[in-house]
């Protein structure tokens, strides 16, 4: 294939090559240089209606937006001179006289793109009379979790644009011409598509709101954890937004290779089991008819003392949530028994695909890490795992809610331990139960169904005495000399990808923010 | 001619020889006059010669831009390898102009022969007509026509008997000044909402529903069959001053004016004639103070100016304003620039399409200020204001729409600084200058 | 909304509706015709109307109205059995124009610019430029185009209107 074509020509004084075709803007992106824009976005078709990125080409006779502009051979472009600067100015002038300026009460004051520029480079006073009316149009309900307050509206139309060619669902518009128009929806319709939650963050301004957001938070006092989509198969990258301990909201996070800029409502919505207060707070060791809260030494102790003095069948029963280096150690520390390993994976028909993003859909595995489970020789075999339960040995349940699981299936086990975030009754049969952290509390990896291996950093301190189940499943193996213990998550994933070849040469680093593709073929090592 | 008054000595009739004729609006009675001639003259050409010719002529785009017509027939594709589209610019909608409505009105067999030969020089088959929603009595006389038109093999399967297929519809507009706006125009005809587009690409290889398009003005289209008739170089010869500017163009005057209707000039015809003479000057008892010699987009002329002014492309730039679709709207002495000005302001501020930021939120504010001012409440920074705001508008946008609200209150403040000064100093007047 | 909605497009229509559409590549670039169509046959376009266009052309009724709206001459709720639209542009203006829109508000009942008259019979309108300034002032009554009206004129020509 011949190479790309290279272009070469400067932008704030900054030389800089890019592909033919490039875009101006996305070409000053890569020389350091962020030309202020609001129509604009590199997910969504060209509008160039903003006119915010208006920038000085040399020799051009006016000045031209980078936005819609291709880049060209020694091309000389000023985004800080004089000429663009006032263009900006005025183009903000003119946003803000209609804007109505409630910024202490607007979600997005803290990261709204118009209090940025303006503060940036707009005048400090308006010109624009104060007895002058603004328009004025009451709050809308769009349907679905989406507020539209169209006194805020910069008529960018990122969100009709997103819907009629991304969602490819024309439910918005642009309603009426001039200074009167506005985002409008037919009666007959609402925003409810499975992806629509997109237009909210795709609003450069407080316009489109999120129902579920409304005034939870302000935008300065949240810290951003990179992340995973816990929600299905898909792998979408997203932040986790916290304020404290509490996960307030999931945005997503930029992978071109997975879902481009967005991520779909359903996964938005996972942000709820992240905080759920019904979490096992401590080791729990039983004694006699109830369980008895007891130190990590303790419970660990015990948990090592009943696999030590078990032999020949054992079960694993795990959840499609669980990291791939839980999953992985887990199979270690059952390595000696005749095992039979299971994920039990919750399947909702149908996929909601986001069709202008090929290969990318809400999936009918409402689960992250069902490819990683699978390659670590789990089976989605349910049915089998319960039916290999009465006699077993011993069976270890790493946080599937042993939901129709029968009580006297669980009784016929010679050792239940159980590893989980929450107690559900059924569990209450087991020896011990170690509580583990969630998603939003750990470090680790998911596979996603594609086979990209990605990775979630911790957002938030675990409740209580809960512990990371990597570090749980290592403590148990160093305590009986198989391996262990582990001061990471990358410790165990360095190890992973000893043992597993289809984890071969990789590394935390080398999996960085964006994942990485694993080979084809089956692993081999443990259990094989 | 200048419709509804006879022909005046100093008028060239080409293309309004039969305004007033309702014969001539038949078939027959188009056919009786030498028409289809042209077309079946320039179905025997080569399409590449066609071009050629209109280009001789020096025909330009009667519609505004003035972009010379051959030229941009050239733009298309020469090796047809997807479908190829005429649109022919009905929305006449520019303030001051109704040149098109009367060339519809009385010669639509014309405009039909007209489109055909272009359709040919640019191997279209189909054609569109895009007429602006008001203007029903046209759309009427057009149908018939079209209809007429496919009845005697004009139009259809085997046009003019040429084998080829020949197809023209009319499409009707709905109340949108920018859809004359050639690319809004497209988006329009294909049941989009009429936003102008940026360009590139342009139209000749990506316009209507994608595929290389030629838009022109009826009055564009209308002089073609005149240039295959008699010739390039007869056209070409109808120049009074720019050898740029050549051919006859129907003057539309109205405002203040004795004799308001549509004057077919050659090219570089001075202004003031037209005004004086052919027109009447003002009315009894009124002296001329302004004029806008091209549609209400242009720059206004102060009376000394447009006494001076020689009507061809050229003629106008030298006065500071455009020839543009040869709108002259006149202003006698009791007219008040201060509400005129404000009143296109408001024009602009309902046409806009909405897109672009400086236009959408300029052409509003525009207006607010012009109206504080008008109710006694201005202040002279207002002035100032207005004309950054202006500069601010121009320029910078997708279309011309903003350029074209900036355009007359620049002109305005600076010819007339003395109106607006009056109303801001002495507040309102207790009886307003007449506006009528 | 209690009336039930009659739709627009079935027997003669449709066919008409399937002859325009022979005319354009797209289903999409019938909207317009389409949507003159409905106005003819309801005297405006309702939301309900929208979405009966969406069903036919294979849009959807939010894309329609945002169509609807930009397009001035289609009427977003019922107007008077005459539909008066003045033009009032500059060029008219100049001409006395706005005496011509009073002597319609009043001579109609209307009262004011856009109100239908308490006999439902007039609505009245200022237009922008009717593309017929030499003719001013031009009143666009229905479909009928009429040149030159003058103030004194309005109650004459209201009475062909009755």
């Amino acid at each position: 294939m011949a190479e790309t074509e290279l272009v070469n020509l400067t932008i704030e004084g900054l030389p800089v090559s890019v592909p033919k075709g490039t875009l101006l803007i996305e070409a000053a992106k890569q020389a350091g240089v962020m030309i202020p824009h609001y129509c604009y976005h590199p997910g969504l078709p060209v509008a160039g209606v903003c006119r915010m990125c208006l920038v000085e080409i040399e020799k051009a006779p006016k000045l031209q937006i980078a936005c819609a502009t291709q880049v060209a051979e020694g091309m000389v472009v000023h985004v800080l001179s004089e000429k663009a600067r006032s263009a900006r100015q005025g183009v903000l002038e003119f946003l803000l006289i209609n804007h109505p300026l409630d910024c202490p009460i607007c979600d997005q004051a803290g990261e709204c793109e118009l209090q940025d520029f303006v503060f940036q480079e707009g005048r400090a006073r308006t010109r624009y009379t104060p007895t002058y009316p603004k328009r004025f149009n009451p709050v809308e309900d769009f349907g679905g979790d989406i507020l539209y307050v169209p006194n805020r509206c910069i008529l960018c139309t990122r969100c009709v644009r997103f819907m009629d060619e991304v969602a490819q669902h024309p439910v918005l518009n642009v309603s009426e011409r001039g200074d009167r128009a506005y985002i409008g929806i037919h009666p007959e319709q609402r925003l409810d598509h499975p992806w629509a939650g997109n237009v909210v963050d795709l609003c450069p301004v407080g316009s489109l709101l999120s129902k579920d957001f409304l005034h939870k938070a302000r935008a300065w006092e949240l810290d951003k954890t990179a992340s995973i989509c816990t929600g299905c198969s898909q792998g979408c990258n997203v932040n986790l937004d916290t304020r404290g301990d509490v996960v307030v909201r999931i945005r997503p996070r930029p992978n071109l290779e997975v879902n481009r800029y967005f991520m779909c409502d359903h996964g938005r919505e996972q942000y709820r089991r992240m905080n759920r207060g019904d979490r096992i707070e401590a080791p729990l060791i039983e004694r006699g008819s109830e369980l008895a809260a007891v130190t990590w030494d303790h419970a660990l102790a015990e948990a090592a003392r009943v696999l030590k003095g078990a032999t020949g069948e054992a079960v694993a029963l795990v959840s499609p949530h669980a990291s791939t280096e839980a999953l992985f150690l887990l199979r270690r520390l059952l390595q000696r028994f005749s095992l039979t390993a299971a994920v039990r994976v919750e399947r909702v028909p149908g996929e909601a695909p986001l069709p202008g993003v090929p290969g990318l859909a809400l999936r009918s595995e409402r689960a992250p890490n069902v490819m990683g489970a699978t390659l670590l020789g789990y089976r989605e075999a349910f049915e089998e795992a319960v039916e290999a339960l009465p006699g077993a040995a011993v069976a270890v349940v790493l946080e599937d809610g042993l939901d129709g699981v029968p009580a006297q299936a669980l009784a016929g086990v010679g050792h239940l331990i159980y590893l989980g975030t929450r107690l559900p009754e059924a569990a209450r049969a087991a020896r011990v139960v170690l509580p583990t952290t969630n998603v939003a509390e750990e470090d680790g990896t998911f596979v996603s169904r594609d086979r990209r291996i990605q990775r979630y950093f911790q957002a938030k301190p675990a409740p209580g005495m809960a512990r990371p189940a990597w570090w749980v499943l290592g403590e148990l193996l160093a305590a009986l000399g198989q391996g262990g213990p582990f001061l990471s998550a990358s410790e165990v994933f360095d190890w992973l990808s000893r043992e597993e070849a289809v984890f071969g040469g990789l590394s935390y680093d080398r999996l960085g923010t964006q994942g990485v593709v694993l080979p084809e073929g089956r692993p081999a090592g443990v259990g094989a | 001619m200048g419709y509804p008054h006879p022909p005046h000595p100093k008028e060239t009739v080409v293309l309004s020889q039969y305004f007033g004729d309702p014969e001539a609006r038949t078939y027959e009675g188009w056919v009786k006059r030498g028409g289809y001639q042209a077309l079946e003259q320039a179905l025997a050409m080569d399409p590449a010669r066609v071009i050629e010719v209109v280009k001789e002529s020096g025909l330009r785009g009667r519609g505004g831009a003035g972009f010379p017509t051959g030229l941009k027939w050239s733009f298309m594709p020469k090796e047809k390898k997807r479908p190829h589209y005429l649109c022919c610019n009905a929305d006449e909608s520019e303030p001051g102009t109704f040149k098109d409505r009367e060339i519809m009105r009385w010669t639509p067999h014309g405009l039909i022969e007209a489109c055909a030969i272009a359709q040919h020089a640019i191997q279209a088959e189909v054609a569109y007509i895009y007429i602006r929603g008001e203007f029903t009595e046209p759309y009427r006389i057009l149908a018939q026509a079209l209809q007429e038109a496919y009845r005697r093999g004009v139009l259809g399967p085997n046009a003019m008997g040429s084998g080829r297929r020949l197809d023209i519809y009319l499409h009707r507009g709905a109340g949108a000044y920018i859809c004359g706006e050639e690319t809004a125009l497209m988006n329009s005809i294909e049941g989009r909402r009429g936003n102008p587009r940026i360009r590139p690409p342009f139209p000749a290889a990506s316009g209507l529903f994608g595929m290389p398009t030629t838009i022109n003005n009826v009055e564009t289209l209308a002089a073609v069959p005149h240039i295959i008739k008699r010739g390039a170089a007869w056209y070409k010869s109808l120049s009074l001053s720019s050898p740029k500017s050549t051919g006859t163009k129907l003057f539309s005057v109205c405002g203040q004016i004795r004799r308001p209707g549509n004057y077919e000039l050659t090219m570089g015809f001075p202004l003031k004639e037209l005004l004086y003479d052919l027109c009447g000057g003002p009315r009894p008892g009124r002296t001329l103070k302004a004029c806008i010699p091209g549609g209400s987009s242009v720059p206004i002329l102060d009376r000394e100016e447009a006494e001076s002014c020689l009507l061809d492309y050229e003629g106008c730039v030298a006065k500071g304003t455009m020839l543009g679709s040869g709108g002259v709207i006149v202003f006698d002495d009791s007219a008040d620039m201060v509400y005129q000005i404000m009143r296109l302001a408001r024009f602009y501020a309902h046409e806009s399409c909405a897109q672009c930021t400086q236009c959408r939120e300029g052409t509003a504010w525009t207006v607010r200020i012009l109206q504080r001012i008008l109710a006694g409440e201005g202040d002279f920074k207002d002035l100032d204001l207005l004309l950054d705001l202006a500069e601010q508008m121009t320029g910078k946008t997708i279309c011309v729409l903003s350029d074209s609200c900036a355009a007359p209150v620049v002109s305005g403040i600076k010819k007339f600084r003395g109106e607006f000064e009056a109303y801001i100093k002495n507040g309102r007047p207790a009886r307003a200058p007449a506006r009528a | 909304m209690n009336q039930t909605y009659q739709p627009v497009f079935t027997g003669e229509r449709k066919r008409e509706l399937d002859e325009i559409l022979k005319r354009y590549p797209t289903k999409r670039a019938a909207l317009l015709p389409a949507l003159w169509m409905v106005q003819r046959a309801h005297g405006w376009i309702s939301d309900r109307a929208m979405a009966e266009v969406a069903e036919v052309l294979e849009l959807t009724p939010a894309y329609v109205k945002g169509v609807v709206t930009f397009y001035t001459m289609y009427h977003q709720h019922p107007v008077g059995q005459h539909f008066i639209q003045v033009c009032t542009t500059t060029p008219c203006n100049l001409c006395g124009a706005e005496r011509v829109v009073e002597a319609f508000l009043r001579h109609t009942g209307c009262g004011e610019l856009g109100a239908t008259s308490p006999d439902g019979k007039y609505t009245v309108i200022e237009v922008e430029c009717l593309g017929a300034c030499g003719f001013a002032t031009p009143v666009l009554i229905g479909d009928d185009f009429i040149e030159g009206v003058t103030p004194e004129q309005v109650p004459e020509l209201l009475r062909k209107y009755a």
